[in-house]
């Protein structure tokens, strides 16, 4: 910990004073830090307390069933994983198609506590990994923006992290996603990289590709990382600021992290493949060649340079091109120019709502709203431009690296809401540097006319020694950027050399910037208020907004507190009272749940990776019942889960997420059609509803005697009595509806026996009805029933 | 309806040769039964039986044990059997508990199994005693139909015998069986048989030879839920630290006549009196007084359809489940709490501690099939023993819990097909030194200790090459 020396202070710098105040701001430091840690722990188990200690949404079940086959299995079995219980006929290899760092992390922890006797069950580790991982997030922070600037930054940046709702939102108690780790994994391979860049160690290199390694295994948002490093080398290269710590912070990171990423299955050869990591590759030659120029010119003379240059610049010209056309060719000859989905509807907003209806239709991949960033980073929002000026005074290796990493971040986080996770941390650092920086010119000019102040009041002395830290930290780095670190001095030493330097200097710059007195105080306490809001803010969102488990609804009434448990119920009913062996097919929100909870093998599932799957789901429950039957059948399908929320008002039920089925489903199969479903382009479900959307699968299995319970049929979420309230299923039964309604489970209705004058008949509808879905026909399941 | 007219055949036949055999030896003749009366009660899913016998030894030497007889179909199902004594003249009577113990007798006719009352007293020839006996049955009504709709009302099948069957002469005897409704399908009538109401009179009949049989099938309607745990482990930890955390994991299922197609929450939630009458809605379990940290959940989290009700004297815990239960349904929970441990832990005159603890389910009114109580010791305690008021199996395990290093002693109790009656006190007894308490604080204590040596030791100490 780089101790803050008290320059500012009227007594003359005696060494032992000196140490002794280092020495106490290093261990204050180190308590606020840890208390850091403490909060960032404690905010998110507000989940917990109002609700309970268990998974959250979606995702997390899947990775929570993949950590308990994990902790049940081992290591070698989860590589080989192949799962049956999904993506029904056609299964899904875990091993090769999952990232699987917070699944080995949470693993390794239990495992841990498991070996020291300490039995915690899976479920508990999983629930409380996220939480840990946001106070190892708000340490990394806290190391980053002190490699940036300084002490007092980076205490603040961490604070401000540690609770940022944005971040809250995904990593509450319970909240177990891999964006829990990956933004402890993101900021940490960022430090390790400044730190690189910093020290010009090649142990940090090898560290930041560890850390790089990990972050592979943890999340696809890697791919943010070996694009913004490359981007910030060419920054310093075009900015003239290439040395010898640059090509040690990139060189080692391109070639060991590329290795490393390539060990994770799911990454695999993409890592050298797909054009998300070409940026790497092409800044690594630039880096290279910018070296040899370098070399080159320290060994010629001038003149002599001056001629190499021309020709080198000629013979390697002609060669870049070609390699370049060549290069071009390659990716252009595949259809997405080797390109992700997700990645290209990154680069082209439109993209996915145009081609892939499946991206689109997630509610975390839509661009966000102005309100949703006040929500998620609230007062940060206007601390960040004054943390970017921050930076520029002075321009260092490592704040132009913020800027760069807060300009990009706030690109992709305008294109999917998603995002904003990644921009978070960027704003707390730059809000962190400018609150800190502007407490240091407050409280400095405050000091310089109150000269009495500083030696009275410790507390205050300390805290504005770190806030003042960063400056002499800047006066540190810009000396040791001159030194290039040739020497690495040990912890000690270093520590010595660094008290005794700026300390003169920085004094002299600091008494040019003193404000008035009353100025400065009303400032201050301006900033305090806003960060009082900040915090306010950040503990309301973490208490209301953000802990809502979404298994579990609660809805305040005047007669008390209602629990809507209706989806564990379902759950537990199919867990319970269906055979192992059943086929479960609802929509794919709900395939990671019904696996994890109910145990039950489900056609699709929220890894959305096989459309034409989904598309059939969405067809069948976009046709009439007789179609729909044929398709479950095909399937063998027994159970259809269906989510309801019209009785209580839950809106985001299947209807809602109704045309999206229909346009998955049109996409695959184009007689289903999008406006069949719409009246005059309005999506209803009363009276004035077309016949398609009246006799499709999803109305009549979401609105099955649902008239009966209060006489008119009256939809709560849409608030509309439905437009058809009288009919019958034929060909499924209802076996199970929750108590408040908002599950219903259906039993496909076993074929009828076959009559011989029938056969015919149904025959040729078959045929006709096959051709109309399509592809399936293709497929060769032959349905020995028809 | 095939199977219980053949079942009856059977059944007559088995009575035939019955009759057959009591010419031939049969234990003790000397003792005879002069008047017999049970009371068989239907109304729940647990059959009570309630016999009261009037043992009379009319031979000349005195005995002390006194058999009842059991069908082998009924014998798999009896839960317990219990036997109790008059004792004083008229209104001074007291009820002593006399011993039952199952006995082999080497030319038991047709696999009937025995039960020996030893009675305190012998009995002397002339003289004649007055027995109380209750045995329940677990299992023994038959659905049918096997399988109902949600609307349909649930019946039943019981089979049993108009005559006791009993090794001894019975002189005069009479049955009477108490239906839940008044709704009873079908009887067999063995004259003289009377039906009034929800009872049924069998009897009473006179001067029966030992091992008579007449077998009946009674079909009435049972609405009420047949609440069957088919598996419960309770894990009782001891800590000495003050407290007692019990663990209970069940396996409920609703052992009534299974539900058949459709369940709809519609017809279930507006006619509750007509849909769903059998299903299992909420079970009571009651608990004891003090208790705290209770909580209700399965494997996928909290239930949170529960309600606890504590006073002075007991705690009361009404638990939905998640779903109700029809016929044949399953459900998996977990129920678990805190008890303060003075309230169960004690310590004898032999300075060992013992636990004081009850063994059975604490749900009302249900069936356990395999109870498994398991008692962990602290770490550190010695020679247990478990004192148990019927047979159990048992057998010792070892337990690693928070930071144990040599592991807790677990004494394991298992007994089958449990009811209410079974909710008795047992006890562990133990040795235990109470320094073992600090075991863990001190070992926690001297790692961190250790810890901070080494980050000192770390600080103090410059590994780098150059100085």
């Amino acid at each position: 910990m780089a101790a803050p020396e008290t320059s500012t202070a009227a007594v003359p710098t005696l060494y032992t004073n000196n140490t002794l105040r280092n020495a106490f701001g290093g261990v204050l430091s180190f308590f606020i830090l840890l208390l850091i840690g403490v909060m960032a722990f404690s905010i998110r188990l507000f989940s917990v307390i109002k609700y309970e200690s268990v998974i959250h949404e979606f995702d997390p079940y899947f990775n929570y069933r993949v950590t308990q086959f994990l902790a049940k299995n081992g290591i070698y079995e989860f590589w080989n994983w192949f799962d049956d219980r999904t993506w029904y006929p056609l299964g899904r290899v875990i091993g090769g198609t999952v990232y699987p760092g917070l699944t080995l992390t949470a693993g390794t922890i239990w495992w841990l506590l498991n070996s020291l006797n300490i039995p915690l069950s899976v479920e508990t580790v999983c629930v409380f990994t996220a939480p840990i991982f946001s106070a190892f997030a708000s340490w990394a922070t806290f190391l980053l923006t002190k490699e940036v600037k300084g002490t007092g930054a980076g205490l603040t940046a961490a604070a401000l992290l540690a609770m940022v709702p944005s971040y809250i939102s995904r990593s509450v108690a319970g909240s177990y996603d891999n964006e829990a780790v990956a933004i402890f994994a993101l900021i940490f391979t960022f430090y390790l990289y400044i730190k690189t860049l910093n020290t010009g160690s090649l142990f940090y290199a090898t560290l930041n590709s560890i850390a790089y390694f990990y972050m592979v295994c943890s999340w696809g948002g890697y791919t943010f990382i070996i694009n913004l490093i490359p981007m910030h080398v060419l920054l310093c290269i075009v900015t003239g600021r290439f040395s010898s710590r640059l090509y040690i912070a990139y060189a080692p990171l391109v070639v060991l992290g590329t290795l490393l990423a390539a060990l994770v299955p799911v990454v695999g050869f993409n890592a050298v493949m797909t054009s998300e990591h070409f940026a790497s590759f092409l800044v690594f030659i630039i880096l290279h060649v910018v070296a040899f120029v370098y070399y080159i010119k320290g060994i010629l003379s001038p003149k002599m340079f001056k001629v190499a240059v021309t020709l080198v610049v000629s013979v390697g010209l002609a060669v870049c091109c070609a390699v370049i056309a060549v290069l071009i060719a390659l990716v252009a000859s595949s259809p997405t120019k080797g390109w992700s989905g997700r990645s290209l509807s990154l680069l082209d907003p439109t993209y996915a709502s145009k081609y892939i209806p499946i991206i689109a239709s997630v509610s975390e991949h839509q661009p966000p709203t102005w309100p949703s960033y006040f929500m998620d980073i609230n007062v940060l929002a206007f601390l960040v431009p004054a943390g970017i000026i921050a930076c520029f005074s002075p321009l260092s290796d490592s704040s132009s690296f913020v800027v760069l990493y807060i300009a990009t971040s706030v690109y992709f986080s305008g294109v999917m809401v998603r995002l904003m996770l990644v921009f978070a941390p960027a704003a707390c650092i730059t809000s962190g540097i400018a609150l800190s920086q502007s407490f240091d010119v407050f409280t400095r000019s405050i000091k310089f006319q109150l000269p009495g102040i500083s030696s009275n009041t410790e507390v205050d002395a300390a805290e504005t020694s770190s806030a003042t830290a960063e400056a002499q930290n800047d006066a540190v780095k810009t000396e040791k950027s001159e030194e290039t670190s040739k020497n690495r001095p040990s912890k000690k030493s270093k520590k010595k050399e660094k008290e005794e330097k700026p300390s003169t200097k920085a004094k002299a710059e600091k008494r040019l910037l003193a404000l008035p007195l009353d100025s400065s105080v009303i400032s201050l306490l301006l900033l305090i208020l806003l960060g009082a809001f900040y915090v306010v803010h950040c503990v309301w969102a973490a208490a209301e907004a953000y802990s809502a488990p979404s298994i579990v609804l609660t809805s305040r009434s005047h007669d008390g507190l209602h629990v809507f448990d209706d989806f564990r119920e379902a759950y537990g009913w199919l867990r319970h009272n269906t055979d192992v062996d059943d086929k479960v097919a609802s929509w794919w929100d709900y395939g990671y749940q019904t696996t994890a909870m109910a145990n039950r093998t489900v056609i699709v599932d929220n890894n959305t990776w096989n459309n034409t799957h989904i598309a059939t789901v969405g067809t069948a429950m976009s046709s009439p019942e007789k179609a729909a039957w044929e398709i479950f059948h095909s399937l063998d399908v027994k159970y259809v889960l269906v989510v309801f929320g019209g009785l209580v008002g839950y809106p985001s039920d299947d209807i809602n997420k109704f045309l999206w089925m229909v346009r998955i489903g049109g996409g695959v199969f184009p007689h289903i059609k999008e406006p069949d479903y719409l009246r005059d382009g309005q999506y209803r479900i009363d009276s004035q509803a077309t016949p398609t959307m009246l006799n499709c699968l999803m109305y009549k299995l979401s609105y099955y005697r649902f008239v009966e319970t209060d006489g008119k049929g009256f939809d709560r979420v849409r608030q509309t009595e439905i437009g058809k309230k009288h009919f019958k299923l034929t060909h499924f039964e209802e076996v199970f509806t929750t108590h408040h309604w908002m599950v219903r489970i259906y039993k496909l209705k076993p074929p009828k026996n076959r009559i011989r004058g029938k056969t015919k008949k149904s025959k040729s509808q078959k045929t006709s009805s096959t051709s109309s879905r399509g592809k399936r026909s293709g497929s060769g399941k032959k349905n020995p029933w028809q | 309806m095939e199977a219980p007219i053949r079942a009856t055949e059977f059944l007559r036949f088995t009575l035939l040769s019955l009759l057959f055999f009591v010419c031939r030896s049969s234990p003790s003749q000397d003792l005879l039964i002069s008047n017999a009366e049970r009371r068989i009660d239907l109304t729940s899913h647990i059959v009570k039986v309630y016999l009261t016998l009037k043992v009379e030894n009319a031979g000349s030497t005195p005995t002390s044990e006194i058999l009842l007889a059991f069908p082998p179909t009924q014998v798999d199902h009896l839960a317990t059997v219990e036997a109790l004594v008059t004792k004083g003249k008229r209104k001074k009577t007291t009820l002593a508990r006399l011993d039952v113990k199952p006995t082999e007798l080497p030319d038991a006719p047709n696999g009937t199994k025995y039960f020996t009352i030893y009675l305190s007293n012998p009995l002397n020839s002339g003289e004649s005693t007055t027995l109380e006996v209750l045995y329940l049955f677990t299992h023994s009504l038959e659905p049918f139909p096997a399988e109902i709709g949600q609307s349909e009302s649930q019946l039943v099948y019981y089979r049993d015998s108009a005559l006791i069957l009993s090794p001894y002469h019975i002189k005069q005897q009479t049955t009477f069986l108490k239906t839940p409704s008044t709704k009873v399908e079908s009887f067999t009538s063995v004259e003289p048989t009377n039906r009034a109401g929800t009872e049924m009179k069998y009897g009473p009949y006179e001067d029966r030879p030992p091992y008579s049989f007449s077998p009946i099938l009674i079909h009435f309607e049972n609405n009420s839920p047949f609440p069957v745990v088919e598996e419960l482990v309770r894990e009782v930890e001891i800590s000495h630290w003050g407290n007692l955390q019990v663990t209970e994991q069940y396996t409920l299922v609703h052992g009534g006549a299974r539900h058949k197609g459709v369940f709809s929450r519609v017809d279930y939630q507006s006619r509750p009196n007509l849909n769903g009458v059998s299903s299992l809605r909420y079970l009571l379990a009651r608990l004891p007084p003090r208790v705290h940290s209770v909580y209700y959940r399965d494997e996928i989290g909290n239930i949170s359809s529960s309600h606890l009700r504590t006073d002075s004297r007991k705690s009361e815990l009404e638990i939905e489940p998640r779903y109700p239960l029809f016929g044949g349904w399953k459900a998996t929970f977990v129920i678990g709490y805190g008890l303060p441990l003075q309230d169960f832990l004690f310590e004898s005159s032999d300075d060992r501690r013992y636990l004081n603890f009850t063994f059975g389910c604490p749900l009302l009114d249900t069936v356990v099939d395999k109870l498994t109580v398991k008692v962990v010791l602290p770490e550190g305690s010695k020679d247990p023993s478990a004192v148990v008021p019927f047979t159990v199996e048992q057998h010792l395990e070892t337990k690693y819990s928070y930071l144990d290093v040599v592991g807790r002693t677990v004494v394991v109790m298992e007994k089958k097909n449990l009811v209410p009656v079974h909710n008795s006190p047992f006890q562990v007894y133990y040795t235990f030194k109470p320094i073992f308490m600090l075991a863990e604080p001190l070992m926690l204590a001297s790692a961190f200790f250790l810890f901070f040596v080494a980050c000192l030791a770390y600080l103090h100490i410059d590994l780098s090459i150059r100085k």
